[in-house]
């Protein structure tokens, strides 16, 4: 379950730039190639993320497909794994072109307002 | 949306465009440089638990014979059991358990290795945990990575595990001594790791018969040379 490594090493990287601030969203890049399976992130996001700066920040994933490139006819096509046939020729040869990313596209961040949260009410 | 009233104003989005494992990149790019320096050969091994990973390092040890000098860095969950069978084959090795992990990363590599201490022109083995799955992913900083598979396992392992098999520069298909009693047809295993890896050479041999072997350590001297 090396999910929990990716998202570890996540965390890490967002605390390193982020001071205080509180994250509210975070946008990763993983692509269907890359051998992380975003389900499984989603799944042990939050568990990872308790305690740390981007706890209860909400988990948003781009999942960009893969683009191979048929080293016999030279065709280039999707790919939704590593386990491949070219549509055009049949041949399995192939060249992985994109869709191993693995990414910290951006994170939104809110300062700190001057309203507190809850509003102090005398009786 | 602010994280303190909920009002709108305050959220930023702050792009950051960094590479998940940029840290284990780092790492392990520290780690080749290491080894560069030392002239030291390092080579990650990685397969299935079973496969006969520390069998086939206990036959490389005795066959290289000291010439050149090999060390062993032992991944597993838990226990020494492996790198126990390493020392008694007489070589020098550290063991690294992961716990909970399930792979080894470029730092326990770093902290291992500073242990280990190989001596120049030597080459250091990695026995990775046993698993065709995470370690695929972490770059350790060795020369090369050699995937071991066995003709026990199903000759449908690399389109099963099609990351582990890519990584390859070479797969070895061990327990080729077996092939008389399994149902394994060694042309479809080839086959189907053509699919995911047509790069990747292919040594078959059986560890504990020998059968093989001299193409292994011929393979390993030629990287050490």
């Amino acid at each position: 379950m090396h999910e929990v490594s990716i998202i570890q090493e996540v965390v890490a990287a967002i605390a390193a730039r982020s001071g205080d601030a509180r994250i509210t969203v975070v946008r990763l890049e993983i692509g269907k190639l890359s051998g992380v399976v975003a389900d499984a992130v989603r799944f042990c996001f939050d568990l990872v993320a308790e305690g740390t700066v981007v706890e209860g920040a909400r988990l948003v994933i781009e999942e960009p497909a893969g683009r191979v490139l048929c080293r016999d006819c030279a065709a280039e096509y999707e790919a939704e794994s590593l386990v491949v046939l070219c549509p055009a020729c049949g041949s399995a040869y192939a060249e992985v072109l994109s869709g191993r990313e693995l990414r910290i596209r951006s994170v939104e961040v809110s300062p700190s307002c001057a309203v507190p949260a809850v509003a102090p009410r005398t009786p | 949306m602010c994280g303190t009233c909920g009002c709108s104003a305050n959220s930023v989005t702050v792009p950051l465009e960094q590479r998940v494992l940029a840290r284990n990149d780092d790492l392990a790019q520290r780690n080749r440089e290491w080894l560069a320096q030392r002239d030291v050969l390092a080579v990650n091994l990685m397969s299935s638990p079973g496969s006969g990973k520390t069998t086939l390092l206990e036959r490389t040890i005795r066959e290289l014979g000291g010439d050149p000098a090999v060390s062993v860095v032992e991944g597993d969950q838990e226990t020494a059991f492996d790198a126990e069978r390493i020392r008694a084959a007489g070589c020098r090795v550290v063991q690294v358990n992961t716990g909970a992990g399930c792979h080894l990363d470029a730092g326990m590599v770093a902290g291992a290795l500073d242990d280990l201490a190989p001596p120049a022109r030597s080459v250091v083995f990695v026995e990775n945990v046993g698993n065709l799955v995470c370690p695929a992913l972490f770059d350790l900083g060795e020369r090369h990575r050699v995937v071991i598979t066995s003709v026990t396992e199903g000759e449908e392992k690399p389109l099963k595990y099609p990351h582990m098999f890519a990584a390859a520069d070479v797969v070895v298909l061990n327990k080729t001594d077996l092939l008389p009693h399994v149902d394994f047809d060694v042309d479809t295993f080839v086959r189907h790791l053509d699919r995911v890896n047509p790069r990747a050479g292919l040594i078959r041999l059986s560890a504990t018969g020998g059968a093989g072997v001299e193409t292994w350590i011929a393979l390993v001297r030629g990287w050490r040379r």
